[in-house]
C-alpha cells in the first residue's frame, strides 16, 4: 500500500505537535477580552477599578493604553484593537484583564464597570443602503464597503429577444469556520526589543502588521512565529491577528509573556463569519436553450467591519454567472456595513453563496425550456476558447468542464439515476435524488491583491537541505507538498529535506495562504528556486571537473546518457570547498490581471480550474429528513503532488459543503451571534455524511511551474447546488435558501 | 489516586477539570480543548479504557481510575501504536486538532470491536468533530488499522 506523507503527522498523531495554547513562557500572564453587550452604542466610561482588586488580577488595559494605532484592516482600517469610542458590534473588545491564570482573569469580568450610550443599531444591509440611513462609519463616507459591477452587452435589447426571461432570488447565510482549535496567541518583548508572536494563524505577516501598527513600531520589530495551526478555512486571518495585537498590546505595557486563548464562545461571537448574501437574478434565454443575459443584484452583509468583503464580493462579481458564456451582463454587487458580526474570507470566498443560486438558475430553465439539465449546461458552459462575462478569454491552459463533468456523469450514473428520481411521488416511502454541480473557479488572489511568493532551498554542507516557502501550514498539508516538490526537483528523497520552523523575519511576505494558492504559488516558487540551485551546483561541478551535468536524480549528478558524474553530497561537498553557497531564492510571479472597475472587464485570474460534484440522497416525506447516500467529486487540480492530501482536501471540501446545505447556520439577533458553541452551532459530525469519492483529473497548467493549481477552494463551492438540485429531483420542491429545511 | 499513563498521582485537588489538569499541571498538551463543553470530543481520554470527555470531568470523578492519554499510547521508545500509524498511513491528518480524541476513540473501538464495519466506525467516532476530513480517510484509518491489528 501507497503511504501518505505528512511532515507533521507524527508530531500530531503522538499529541506532541505544539499549538499556541500548549506552550507556556516563564512568568507568563494571561489577558481575556471584555465585550460590549450592545452592537452599536458610544462608551462613556469604564471603571476597571472594582476588577483590578479581584485576585490574581495584574492589569486593565484598554485603548488609552494603545502606543500606535487604535484602528487597523486589512483594506480599511476600521476596526478597533480596543474600542476607544465608537462600539459597532457586540464582538468589539472594550478592555483587556490580564491576570496570573486565566481563571483569574475571567473571574474578574462581571467586575467590569461600562456605561454605554446605545445607539440604534442597523441589522439589515438593505436599511444600510437607504439614502437616508445613518452612516455607521463616517470617517468612510459611506455603508458601502465597496460596489462591483460587470457591463457586458446590452441586457435590455438581450432581453426583448429573449423567448423566456426568469427572476428568481436566492439567500445564504452566515456560516462560521469551525475550525476546532480556538484563536490563541502569545507574546513577549525579546531583550532585543522584539516582539515576538507565537500564534494560529493564516497570514503572519498581516498578523505582523496588525501587531506593529498597534504598538507603533516599524515591521522588523515584529517577529511572527506561526506554530502549529488547528484548522483555518479562511478564518484565522484578522481575528487571529487582532487576538496576537492585543497579546502584544498587554505584552508591550506589562513586560511580561501574554498568553490569550479564547474559548469557542468568544471565538463565535467575535471571529468573522462566512457573508449572508442575498441575490436577485434575471436570465433571458432563447427556446434553443441558449442563456443570452443575466441581471443580476447581490447583496453581502459585510457585517461591524470590512476586513476582506471587497475581495470576497469581488469574486462574486466576476463568478455572478457561473461557469457560462453569457453576452450580455449586468451585474451590481454590493458589500454592505452593518451592525452584525463582522464577514470574511472563508474557503470558497464568495462562491459558495453565487454557485447556489447560479447552480439551481440553470436547472430552472432548463427544465422551463423542456430540456434536460445537462444539455442545457453543456449548450452553454464555458469551453476552450470561450470568452468569460469579464471579456477574459480562456485560451492559455486546458478548459476542461467537459471532461469533469463527463467523469462525474459516468462515475456516478447520473442519467439512469436520474430517471430513479422520486420528484416528490406521494406514492413513494421515500424519495430519491441525484443531483450535480459544476463550476469554474479564477485562481489564487486575482486583483485581491498582489499575487508573489518566494522559496529559499538552502543546501547543508553534509547534502542535507532546509527549505521554506512564504506560504504557511493550516493543516492542509501545505510544508509536505513544498517538500515533495522539492525533492521531485533536486531527485532528492523527502527525509533529507527538512521544513524550516517559519518566521515572518525569515522569508519576504508571500501574501496569506488562502485563496487555494498554497501549492500553485509555493510550489512555483520551490521550482524556480530548485533551478536556480540546481544552475548554481552544475556550473560549479562543470567549472571544476569540465563534466555536464543533465540530470540530478536518486542523489546523483547524471550527464546526458545518464552515467554517473558523482553523488549529490559530493557535489554539495564541493560547492562549499570552491566557496559557493548551494542557497538559492526563487520567487515566482505569475502574469499581471487586469481589471477596470467601471466595467467590470478583464483578465480576472491568471488561469482557471473546473470540477463537478454529484451527490445521491433520499428525503423522507413524512419527516422531510434528509440522509446523504454518497458524494463524489472531480476537479481539474492541474498535477497531483500529494494524492492523500489532495483527496482529503476534497472530502474536507465536500463535508463543509454539506454542512452549508444542510446543517450551518450563524443567525444574529441585535447584532449578537446566537450560536455560542457546537451545541447550538453543528458542523457535520460522522454520521451526518456519506461515504464520499475523489476523482484526479489532471491537466498541468502552463503557467504554473510545478503544473499544480488548487483544490482547497473548488472542492467546497458545489456541495450545496449539488444538494439543493438532489433534494428539489427528490422532492419535486425548489428551496432557494441555506440551510435546506424540507417543509413537508 | 489517579493513574496516568501508568504513573500514580495523589496529591490534587478533586474540584479541578481533568482536562486543564492533565494540560496545565501534567503538561499532557495532547489533550485538546475544542469547546469545552463535551461536545467536539478534542478533549477525549481512556478512562478505565472508555473514552470520555475530560472537559466534563473533575479529579473526584476519576480517582482511583486509570487514565490514559495520546501521550500514553505511543511505547516509550517513541514506537506507534498500530491506530497512530494507521492514522498516518491513510491521510487522516490534517490540522490535527481532533487528532488525539479520535485515535483514542478509534483505539477503544478496537478494543472492544477488532472487526467493526465502516458503519460501526462513523457511530463509534460521532461525538469527535473533525472540520478538516469529512471524516473519510479518518475511517479509511481505523479500517486499516483493524486489518493490520487482527493480522498480528
Amino acid at each position: 500500500m501507497e503511504k501518505a506523507f505528512r511532515n507533521d503527522a507524527y508530531a500530531k498523531v503522538t499529541g506532541q505537535a505544539i499549538y499556541t495554547d500548549d506552550l507556556k513562557l516563564h512568568d507568563m500572564l494571561y489577558a481575556v477580552p471584555v465585550y460590549s453587550e450592545l452592537p452599536r452604542a458610544k462608551l462613556i466610561s469604564l471603571d476597571g477599578s472594582a476588577a483590578l482588586k479581584q485576585s490574581g488580577v495584574v492589569a486593565i488595559i484598554t485603548a488609552k493604553d494603545i502606543p500606535g494605532n487604535i484602528r487597523y484592516g486589512q483594506i480599511i482600517k476600521d476596526y478597533p484593537i480596543l474600542v476607544d469610542e465608537d462600539i459597532n458590534s457586540t464582538g468589539d473588545v472594550l478592555a483587556l484583564i490580564v491576570a496570573h491564570t486565566r481563571e483569574q482573569a475571567i473571574a474578574a469580568v462581571p467586575f467590569i464597570k461600562i456605561e454605554l450610550q446605545p445607539l440604534k443599531p442597523i441589522l439589515d444591509p438593505e436599511e444600510a443602503m437607504k439614502p437616508d440611513a445613518e452612516i455607521l462609519h463616517p470617517f468612510h463616507g459611506s455603508n458601502l464597503t465597496n460596489y462591483h459591477r460587470v457591463r457586458r452587452g446590452d441586457v435590455a435589447a438581450a432581453e426583448k429577444e429573449a423567448d423566456l426571461i426568469i427572476e428568481e432570488e436566492f439567500s445564504t447565510p452566515r456560516v462560521e469556520h469551525s475550525y476546532l482549535e480556538p484563536e490563541s496567541a502569545i507574546c513577549h518583548l525579546r531583550p532585543d526589543g522584539v516582539m515576538e508572536v507565537f500564534g494560529s494563524m493564516q497570514h503572519p505577516f498581516s498578523t505582523r502588521r496588525f501587531v506593529a501598527s498597534t504598538l507603533g513600531v516599524e515591521l522588523k520589530d515584529v517577529e511572527v512565529k506561526p506554530l502549529t495551526c488547528g484548522g483555518g478555512f479562511g478564518g484565522k486571518d484578522d481575528t487571529a491577528a487582532l487576538v496576537c495585537a492585543r497579546a502584544a498590546l498587554c505584552a508591550w505595557i506589562l513586560k511580561k509573556p501574554i498568553k490569550i486563548t479564547y474559548s469557542r464562545e468568544w471565538s463565535m461571537r467575535e471571529s468573522y463569519k462566512r457573508h449572508p448574501y442575498k441575490m436577485q437574478y434575471r436570465m433571458g434565454l432563447n427556446k434553443e436553450g441558449q442563456i443570452l443575459s443575466v441581471k443580476a443584484r447581490i447583496v453581502a452583509d459585510g457585517g461591524a467591519y470590512c476586513s476582506v468583503t471587497p475581495w470576497v464580493t469581488w469574486r462574486s462579481t466576476v463568478q455572478s454567472c457561473g461557469c457560462y458564456e453569457v453576452p450580455n451582463v449586468e451585474t451590481d454587487v454590493y458589500g454592505v456595513y452593518t451592525n452584525n458580526v463582522f464577514c470574511g474570507a472563508m474557503r470558497g470566498f464568495g462562491s459558495p453563496q453565487i454557485n447556489f443560486a447560479i447552480e439551481q438558475l440553470v436547472e430552472i430553465a432548463a427544465e422551463k425550456l423542456g430540456m434536460d439539465e445537462i444539455t442545457f449546461r453543456r449548450k452553454n458552459m464555458v469551453k476552450q476558447g470561450s470568452t468569460t462575462i469579464t471579456g477574459q478569454v480562456l485560451d492559455n491552459h486546458i478548459v476542461s468542464l467537459t471532461q469533469v463533468l463527463n467523469t462525474v456523469l459516468k462515475e456516478s450514473d447520473y442519467e439512469n439515476k436520474r430517471k430513479l428520481c422520486s420528484l416528490g411521488n406521494p406514492n413513494q416511502k421515500e424519495w430519491y435524488g441525484i443531483g450535480l454541480a459544476i463550476s469554474y473557479r479564477g485562481v489564487s488572489l486575482g486583483a485581491e491583491g498582489t499575487d508573489v511568493n518566494s522559496a529559499i532551498i538552502y543546501v547543508q554542507p553534509d547534502g542535507s537541505t532546509l527549505l521554506e516557502t512564504g506560504v504557511f501550514e493550516n493543516g492542509q498539508g501545505a510544508e509536505s507538498a513544498m517538500i515533495l516538490i522539492a525533492s521531485e526537483q533536486l531527485g532528492l528523497p523527502l527525509e533529507r529535506i527538512r521544513y524550516r520552523m517559519p518566521s515572518t523575519s525569515n522569508i519576504p511576505d508571500g501574501g496569506s495562504t488562502v485563496a487555494s494558492r498554497g501549492t500553485i504559488m509555493g510550489g512555483g516558487a520551490v521550482v524556480n528556486a530548485a533551478i536556480i540551485l540546481k544552475r548554481i551546483i552544475t556550473e560549479t561541478i562543470q567549472k571544476i571537473t569540465g563534466k555536464s551535468v543533465a540530470y540530478l536524480k536518486d542523489s546523483k549528478l547524471l550527464d546526458s546518457s545518464d552515467n554517473l558524474i558523482m553523488s549529490w553530497n559530493e557535489a554539495i561537498k564541493l560547492c562549499y570547498d570552491n566557496q559557493v553557497y548551494p542557497y538559492a531564492f526563487g520567487v515566482f510571479q505569475p502574469p499581471q490581471i487586469s481589471w477596470d472597475e467601471e466595467t467590470g472587464q478583464g483578465n480576472a485570474y491568471f488561469t482557471w480550474v473546473y470540477g463537478c460534484q454529484a451527490v445521491e440522497l433520499k428525503v423522507n416525506p413524512q419527516t422531510g429528513a434528509v440522509e446523504l447516500l454518497n458524494m463524489i467529486a472531480a476537479h481539474d487540480i492541474g498535477k497531483v503532488i500529494n494524492p492523500y492530501a489532495l483527496k482529503g482536501q476534497y472530502y474536507g471540501g465536500m463535508a463543509i459543503g454539506a454542512g452549508y446545505a444542510l446543517f450551518e447556520n450563524c443567525p444574529c439577533e441585535n447584532g449578537l451571534v446566537v450560536p455560542t458553541n457546537f451545541h447550538n452551532y453543528r458542523p457535520p459530525r460522522s454520521i451526518n455524511l456519506p461515504e464520499m469519492k475523489a476523482i484526479f483529473i489532471e491537466n498541468p497548467d502552463p503557467i504554473s511551474p510545478s503544473g499544480a493549481k488548487g483544490i482547497g477552494e473548488p472542492a467546497n463551492e458545489i456541495m450545496a447546488p449539488a444538494i439543493a438540485n438532489a433534494i428539489y429531483h427528490a422532492t419535486g420542491k425548489r428551496y432557494h435558501s441555506l440551510p435546506i429545511r424540507i417543509k413537508i | 489516586m489517579i493513574t496516568v499513563n501508568g504513573f500514580n498521582y495523589y496529591d490534587y485537588e478533586p474540584e479541578r477539570k481533568l482536562s486543564l489538569w492533565l494540560r496545565e499541571d501534567l503538561s499532557l498538551t495532547g489533550t485538546k480543548i475544542g469547546c469545552d463543553i463535551g461536545v467536539c470530543g478534542s478533549c477525549t481520554v481512556l478512562v478505565n479504557g472508555e473514552p470520555k470527555l475530560s472537559c466534563r470531568l473533575k479529579l473526584k470523578d476519576v480517582e482511583n481510575c486509570n487514565i490514559i492519554t495520546i501521550e500514553g499510547i505511543t511505547l516509550p521508545d517513541g514506537t506507534l501504536h498500530p491506530v497512530q500509524q494507521a492514522f498516518i498511513d491513510a491521510g487522516a491528518i490534517q490540522c490535527g486538532f481532533c487528532t488525539p480524541g479520535m485515535v483514542l476513540t478509534a483505539y477503544a473501538l478496537l478494543n472492544k470491536n477488532p472487526h467493526p464495519t465502516r458503519q460501526e466506525v462513523r457511530l463509534a467516532i460521532r461525538g469527535n468533530l473533525c472540520r478538516c476530513t469529512g471524516y473519510q480517510q479518518i475511517i479509511d484509518a481505523v479500517m486499516l488499522a483493524a486489518d493490520r491489528l487482527s493480522s498480528n
